[in-house]
This record gives C-alpha cells, sequence and structure tokens, in this order.
C-alpha cells in the first residue's frame, strides 16, 4: 500500500510547528465580551440573596448573570448520543451550588481585568450545608446532592437522585458462587484509583457571535461538535436550527473535551447581549471544574485452579460522579466489560456497579473509559493470584487470555474476530528480556531493578451507536474534497482519514482537501471519541470512496462514450484497456463544472454493530531505591494489536503518549481535596504531570491482526494504550519489594513505610 | 505606560500597565503563538527569547522587557519550519499547542549546548517544557536528528 500503513506527516503538521494562530483562543473576535464565573467557595451551598449593584458599576461591565437569569430544564453536558444515559442534572446557574467552583454568576465585560474585578464585588449571601466528600458513604446518605424534583434520567440506567444514585447495574453470566465454589483458589482485593485530570495543553475555550442570518456560532475546543449542538440547544431551550459549531485545531482533549465544559456559558451570554462573547478558563479552573477521570474502589473476586485457569470473576465497581453525572453510568460500564473479557476461560462471571454523587467535582470522560480503572484493578488481582500460585505472571495470562474466535465473556455477546494478544506476550517478553529480569535483581548500588506486567483491550467505537458520515467532491482540474464530521483533537485523524481516501482513490494526497468540523457543512458523525475516528469513520471514508470511483468510472465511461462496464478507472483517468480512448480525472471534473448535470459527489455513513477491541501487553522495568522508595522508570515495553496499523508514526506516538499518562497516573497524579471539599491540587505545581525526566525509555512494537469489519484491517488505538501502565508498574513494584500497592497513585513514600513495616 | 521594544527584529510600542505580564502583551501584539497554558510558571508554552536567552513571558513583566530585544516563533519561522520539519515526521507535534514554546526552547539548547548535546543534557535543558500527547520520545527523536543534520541539507 502506497499511503495505509505508512509513516506520513500530518497534514496540517506545518501549521501547528511554525506557530500559525489556528486555535479557538487565537481567533477571538477583538469585540468579545469576556465572560468571567464567581464561583462557588463551598462544596454545599445554596444562595440565599445575591446582589450584583455594585459589581454592574465597574467600568465596561456589559452584563451579569445569576440563577434567576437562566432557563430551568434541566440538562447534560456529556457528549453522548441522545438520548444521553447521562442524567439531565444540570442548569446553566444553579441556585444549589453542589462543588467548590460550581459556578454562581457570570460576568461580562469588555475585558477579563473588568469582569474579573466585578465577580469580586458581587455580593453572596450563601446558605452553607455539610457537604459529602466520601464517595464510598454517598449511597443512602442523608445529605443529598441532587434533591430537586426535575432530576431526570432519560435511559434506564438504575439513576435515583433521592439516594445519591447517578446509576447501578448488575450482569451476570452462569453461577458464580457455585463455580468458585468448586475452584482451589478464590482472592478477593480491593483497589482504589483516583480523579485524574487530562490536563491537555490547551485550557477549555469557547466564543460565539451571532452571525449574518442571525443565527448562534460557537467556535470551540470540542471532541464533538454535533452533541455540543445539541447540548447548547437543551441549556438555552432553543432550536437546533438556530446553532452552528465549528471546530478549529484542538490543543489536545484526552476525554475532557467529549464534555461541554465551557460552551453553554459562551452561548448563554452571547443569546442574552446579542453579542460576540468569549470564555476562557485558567488552568485553574481546568483542574478544578473540568471532566476528570472518576475516581473508583474497585473490588475483584477471582476464581482459580491450581495450575491456573482462571475459572470465574466478579468485578464491583463503585464510581465517584462527583456533583454532576456527565459519563458516570457508562464510564464504569468498562471497568467490568473490557476486563473480564479479557479471560477466555471463564465459565461464571458478575459485574455490578454503582455511580454515586458527591459534592466534589464532576467527572467526565477521559482516555479509557472507566477501563483504565477496572484494568489497575483486574490485572492487579491476576498478578496477585499469579504470586499465590507461584506462577510467572506471563504464563497465567498466555493460559487464560481471550482468544480469536471465541465468544466474549461479557462483551455484548460480541466474537473475537481479530487478536495476536499471544504475539504481543511473546514479544513483549523478548524485548524485555523478561526471562532473564523475571521478577528482580539487585544491584550494587541496593537498588532493585524488577519488571512487571499486565494486558489490556478497548472498544472500537460505540456498537450500534456511533456514527461516522464522509462527503466526497469531485472538483474541477481533479481534486476531491474530503469533509468529515469526526474531530482532528491532534491525533492526526484528518490524515490518516486522508491517506485512507487516497489508497482508496489511487491518487497523491496532495489531491485531497481535507476539511475538519463545521455542523453547518460537515456530514453528521458522533465525534472523536470511544476510539472511534479510524474505525468508524474510516469505513464512511472507504464507502464513500467505493461510491466516488463508480460515479468517475460511469462518467467518464459516458463521456467517452462507451459502456461503463468497459472501462476502467486508475486514479488519474478512464479509459478503455486495448484502445486509445481516455479521459484523464482532470477533464472529467471539469467536465462537471461545464455546464453538465455531472456534478460529482459521494457521501457515506458507516455504523458498526461490533465494537472489535484492541488488545496490548505492557511491561514496566522499574529501578527502586528500596531506602527511600522512589521508583524510577527505566523501560517500558508496548506491543499492541491495533489491527492494521494506518499511520507508522502517529499509532507509534499515541501509544508513547498513551503510556505516559497511564504512568502519571501510576505513579505521580493526585486529586485531594481539603475536610471542606476544596481542590487542594489545582495547579501543575500540585498536580504532577509527568515531565521528560521521569520519562524513561519507552519501546513500541505492533503484532498486527486483520479486523475484518474495520478499514484495511484497523481497530482503533488511542484509548487502549493508556490501560496498562499502573498494572504493571503495581507489578514490578510488588516483584522488587513483595508490597501488593492497592491504591494510585503508587507513592515512594508508600513503598518506604510498607518495606520498613515488613522489615 | 508606554512601552517601546524590539520584536521580532522591529521596533514596537504600545500601552502596557504596570502588571501587564509579557505573556499577554504578545498576545495583543499578535504574536498568537505565544500559548497560556497555566498561571504557575509550570507548563513552559509561553517561552520566548529575550535578548536571545529563554525566558517563561508569563514571569516577566511587559515593562521589564522594555528596551530589550524579544522573539517569538513568528520571527524565527524559518528555524521553526526547520525543526518542525523533524518534528513532523516523527509525529511529535500532535496536537501542537505545545509546540511553539518548546520549539523555542529547543532553539535555544541548539544555541547554548552545542549540536553535540546529549541526551542527559537535553532532556534537562527542556524538563519546563511540558507535552501531555506524546510522551516526549518522538520530540526526544526529532532533537537528535535535527541536532544531527548536514547543514544545507534539511
Amino acid at each position: 500500500m502506497k499511503y495505509v500503513n505508512q509513516a506520513i506527516r500530518k497534514v496540517d503538521a506545518m501549521s501547528l510547528v511554525t506557530g500559525k494562530p489556528v486555535y479557538t483562543g487565537d481567533m477571538i473576535p477583538p469585540d468579545a465580551l469576556m465572560i468571567k464565573m464567581l464561583r462557588s467557595p463551598h462544596a454545599n451551598a445554596l444562595v440565599e440573596e445575591i446582589d450584583t449593584t455594585i459589581a454592574s458599576k465597574v467600568p465596561g461591565v456589559e452584563a451579569i448573570f445569576t440563577y434567576k437569569d437562566v432557563p430551568q430544564s434541566r440538562f447534560t453536558t456529556a457528549g453522548q448520543t441522545y438520548p444521553e444515559p447521562s442524567p439531565y442534572d444540570r442548569l446553566i446557574l444553579d441556585k444549589h451550588l453542589r462543588c467548590v467552583g460550581d459556578p454562581v454568576a457570570l460576568v461580562a465585560a469588555t475585558t477579563s481585568e473588568a469582569a474579573e474585578k466585578a465577580a469580586g464585588l458581587i455580593k453572596v449571601k450563601y446558605k452553607v450545608m455539610e457537604p459529602l466528600l466520601d464517595f464510598t458513604k454517598a449511597k443512602d446518605n442523608s445529605i443529598l446532592v441532587h434533591p430537586e424534583d426535575n432530576f431526570k434520567a432519560l435511559c434506564d440506567v438504575g439513576a435515583d437522585n433521592k439516594r445519591n444514585l447517578c446509576s447501578c447495574s448488575v450482569t451476570e453470566n452462569g453461577d458464580l458462587e457455585a463455580e468458585l465454589a468448586q475452584c482451589d483458589v478464590v482472592l478477593e482485593r480491593t483497589y482504589n484509583t483516583k480523579a485524574n485530570n487530562q490536563a491537555m495543553m490547551e485550557p477549555f475555550v469557547t466564543y460565539s457571535y451571532l452571525d449574518e442570518y442571525g443565527r448562534l456560532t460557537l467556535v470551540s475546543s470540542t471532541q464533538v461538535p454535533f452533541h455540543v449542538r445539541r447540548i447548547v440547544s437543551n441549556a438555552l431551550e432553543m432550536s437546533k436550527a438556530n446553532i452552528r459549531v465549528i471546530k478549529p485545531r484542538i490543543g489536545g482533549g484526552f476525554g475532557a473535551k467529549q464534555t461541554a465544559v465551557s460552551e453553554v456559558y459562551a452561548a448563554f451570554v452571547t443569546m442574552k447581549t446579542g453579542k460576540a462573547a468569549c470564555i476562557q478558563f485558567t488552568r485553574k479552573e481546568s483542574q478544578t471544574n473540568g471532566s476528570p477521570r472518576h475516581q473508583m474502589q474497585v473490588r475483584v473476586r477471582i476464581g482459580a485452579m491450581k495450575d491456573g485457569t482462571i475459572r470465574a470473576m466478579e468485578v464491583d465497581a463503585l464510581s465517584n460522579a462527583g456533583a454532576y453525572g456527565e459519563h458516570g453510568p457508562t464510564t464504569v460500564g468498562l471497568s467490568g466489560t473490557k476486563t473480564i473479557s479479557l479471560y477466555g476461560k471463564l465459565k461464571a462471571s458478575r459485574f455490578a456497579t454503582n455511580v454515586v454523587y458527591t459534592n466534589t467535582m464532576g467527572a467526565g470522560a477521559y482516555r479509557g473509559y472507566g477501563a483504565t480503572q477496572g484494568f489497575f484493578a483486574v490485572e492487579s488481582a491476576v498478578n496477585e493470584l499469579a504470586a499465590q500460585l507461584k506462577m510467572d505472571p506471563c504464563e497465567i495470562r498466555l493460559l487464560n487470555m481471550v482468544e480469536q474466535g471465541q465468544k466474549f465473556a461479557m462483551y455484548y455477546g460480541e466474537t473475537c474476530t481479530s487478536n495476536t494478544l499471544k504475539q504481543c506476550m511473546e514479544t513483549a517478553k523478548t524485548m524485555m528480556d523478561w526471562d532473564n529480569k523475571y521478577p528482580a535483581r539487585v544491584l550494587d548500588n541496593g537498588h532493585i531493578r524488577s519488571v512487571g506486567v499486565a494486558m489490556a483491550m478497548q472498544g472500537s467505537g460505540i456498537s450500534g451507536v456511533d456514527i461516522g458520515s464522509v462527503e466526497l467532491r469531485l472538483n474541477d482540474d481533479g481534486f476531491y474534497t474530503l469533509l468529515l464530521g469526526c474531530t482532528d483533537m491532534g491525533t492526526g485523524c484528518d490524515t490518516i482519514l486522508t491517506q485512507m481516501a487516497a489508497e482508496c482513490l489511487d491518487c497523491p494526497m496532495e489531491n485531497i482537501a481535507v476539511r475538519g468540523v463545521d455542523t453547518d457543512q460537515s456530514p453528521y458523525d458522533t465525534g472523536s471519541y470511544a476510539s472511534s475516528s479510524t474505525y468508524v469513520t474510516g469505513m464512511a471514508v472507504v464507502k464513500a470512496c467505493e461510491e466516488m470511483r463508480e460515479k468517475v468510472l460511469k462518467n467518464g465511461a459516458e463521456i467517452l462514450g462507451v459502456p461503463a462496464e468497459t472501462a476502467e478507472f486508475d486514479g488519474s483517468r478512464v479509459f478503455v484497456p486495448g484502445t486509445d480512448k481516455e479521459i484523464s480525472l482532470h477533464d472529467i471534473g471539469n467536465a462537471s463544472y461545464e455546464g453538465h448535470s455531472r456534478s460529482i459527489s459521494a457521501f457515506a455513513s458507516h455504523s458498526s454493530p461490533v465494537s472489535p477491541p484492541p488488545m496490548m501487553v505492557g511491561m514496566a522495568e522499574i529501578d527502586l531505591d528500596p531506602a527511600t522508595g522512589e521508583v524510577e522508570l527505566v523501560d517500558y515495553v508496548a506491543v499492541v494489536d491495533c489491527g492494521t496499523v494506518i499511520n507508522k508514526n502517529l499509532a507509534r506516538v499515541q501509544t508513547e503518549g498513551g503510556l505516559m499518562q497511564g504512568i502519571g497516573m501510576a505513579l505521580y497524579e493526585d486529586i485531594q481535596y481539603s475536610e471542606k471539599g476544596q481542590m487542594l491540587n489545582n495547579s501543575f505545581l500540585q498536580y504532577r504531570l509527568p515531565t521528560r525526566l521521569e520519562a524513561g525509555k519507552i519501546r513500541v512494537a505492533f503484532e498486527s491482526s486483520y479486523e475484518p469489519t474495520g478499514p484495511f484491517g484497523a481497530k482503533s488505538i488511542g484509548e487502549l494504550v493508556i490501560n496498562t501502565p499502573a498494572p504493571a508498574l503495581a507489578n514490578a513494584i510488588y516483584n522488587a519489594s513483595g508490597l501488593f500497592l492497592r491504591s494510585l497513585p503508587m507513592k515512594a513514600e508508600d513503598i518506604a513505610m510498607g518495606i520498613a513495616a515488613k522489615e | 505606560m508606554e512601552i517601546t521594544l524590539k520584536l521580532n527584529g522591529k521596533p514596537y510600542t504600545a500601552v502596557a500597565q504596570p502588571h501587564t505580564q509579557l505573556l499577554e502583551f504578545l498576545r495583543d501584539a499578535g504574536c498568537k503563538s505565544v500559548k497560556c497554558g497555566c498561571e504557575t510558571s509550570g507548563c513552559g508554552l509561553c517561552t520566548v527569547h529575550m535578548d536571545g536567552r529563554p525566558v517563561l513571558s508569563c514571569s516577566v513583566l511587559a515593562v521589564q522587557a522594555a528596551g530589550h530585544t524579544i522573539d517569538t516563533l513568528e520571527g524565527l519561522q524559518e528555524q521553526a519550519a526547520l525543526f518542525g520539519g523533524f518534528l513532523a515526521d516523527e509525529g511529535g507535534e500532535q496536537c501542537g499547542f505545545c509546540n511553539p514554546g518548546f520549539i523555542m526552547n529547543v532553539l535555544a539548547l541548539e544555541k547554548e549546548l552545542g549540536r553535540d548535546a546529549g541526551d542527559e543534557e537535553i532532556l534537562e535543558y527542556l524538563a519546563g517544557n511540558m507535552c501531555r500527547c506524546t510522551g516526549y520520545q518522538s520530540q526526544l527523536r526529532a532533537i537528535r536528528k535535527y541536532m544531527a543534520r548536514e547543514e544545507g541539507n534539511a
């Protein structure tokens, strides 16, 4: 293949590396009102009185809005297909403040300084109430986070706001207890993960204005432009027909921007004032009131035979939605379905979930989407089981991993259609030199070098729900326009989809002008999340190109005056083999612009009934200082089966980047709250992202299967790669110290104290 | 107060408040490559050159820059494209939001440490430039190839 499976530069690369003004914040209209929020200092409070008289007198202030000014229909800001599983539990501004930082008032002024000054002059009398901060005590607590009567769940997710339940569920296959009773070993462990911030480099930002037709236009850093259109329509109680959403370049998303964190505020101010308006979250606001990973407590029970065969597995996940339920019911689902299904010899399984409201920051979608928390628990439990059985943790996995052709244990009835997990494990072992390095060795300086392992899977889009659409046009001179509705957020989907189109159309990539999202012009796409763009939208590209080829052939043959069956299209011309009859694509394009009714375009939409999982094995080698507990990452090996790799560079960088985020989650990133519910880690000084000094060495290899339902055999890669670091590092720490760390992040002090306690 | 500085090779005069950060001042001057990623001098996105040395423009007041030479990526387009090509060939630009600050610091690194700088020196020098997309590996590969390039051949 000429374009697919190559290492090709991103089509927007040079504008990014030369610092061109291509992001939302670079294009704010000069006359836009700047919005600042007055945010709640309390985790649970009611606004009893609010006085904006003095604040309004600050020069430059255009308007101040409070809960008295907003529509009263509740909505969700979760970017999901309608009807959203996330409950409708929000207002733009609410009298009831449910977490520190909840917006109390919106101030719109000619400058940010004026808006900020005015926000500080708003007088508020709060009725401060006791906050509910411990999510393990939230269910049926007397403190209700959402006592309101107009709380609404559109889907049957088990939501009950009078019990602090965002959702709950139980799924069972076979008789778990009977199966456990027959097992030689039953292991039960509980694991804890924290909320994590995506910390994309570009904070949340949106601006809006009324366009020349009087319609509300939003320019926003979002992964879900079409969902934003609906969310804004719900929040503002206005027709979708009057809303347009444009997505420029995005400075990273990782799921954070699968929630409309900033959009409704700008839209509201523009509709109220008729003026352009902009809201730019500070880093502090992005940290404290963004859309982070759900904190979870996951209990795992595994039943196994002495030979290591795992016959039964239970995952019981408690998830902290925080103040609002965005992505609450769905993220938790992945903590069991993806993890249990990785094991192929289960005779019984059970998966229970409870997602609870508390007075902490509302959570959302973060790469991995619940699977990441589940994998820390399940893969750690499997490592503990291996230790108990005195088995090599690679061996127990080779014995139990799901195989191609098998029906997954708990994956919507789907069968595993492409899977090289076994080769991934063998290759990873070779790359890591596992057999020589496992479990550990002591170095001359007293440090311990050890290795650890974990495996993981994810999905490729949401089966039967996600839709990718593509419109392809042939233009004069024979170049194509490729209109996409999926959102490149730096990941490179504009590029890989162009690669696919070039491959299908037998033309240079330069002959295809790709255009990202404007909801008025792009075909409908659910957006870039759930690892869907390559797999779902990619198939739409393949389909649209097939249609385009047929149309070009038909038109070319018509112009040549020959039957289409006798002609061929080779990407640059339509010709009749064995004759001198031919017409170039250039001329066919021009002919379609010259008074004929020959305008050539192709449209294709794709939704997949299945979500074939990409799979991987991750191995960590660490250097542990037993005196201080400090863990240094020496080497990380990742071997990935994402089906056919579409772009070798981008797949590799996705993997390296996802691993690094997983390493941050495992070792450094720690969101903590004060007793009053104030986040203590609200800046990059306290919320420790890995720098390049912590990065260690990361090595990536691919063991590609061929997924029959994917474009060119491809599956997804974006989310999968964040899942192995936490359990693999926990395993390496165990192999070095004998300590099973069951809570993230795994901090040096906990390791040092644990070692000291053992001695 | 009105201040004048040499911005990307030309004199530039504008009003700055006593508390105006150089970061804001530069963005208002049209240098949109200068990005704000945090408020705590913790991300490196706003790196510019002041008298040829890298500074975080969020941590310099505009008035402190009066009379000094300030360069942003807008004024170093050729150099940005040269290194940027190596970065793009590794897929290491990703979302691109950290690129300008990062590239400003890579250019400073090259000048200060020379082209034979070792990996550890490179990582240390660039430690303040955060990136959430790449895991840093592709950036290091790009820097190595850029440093090893043959002159006049890029």
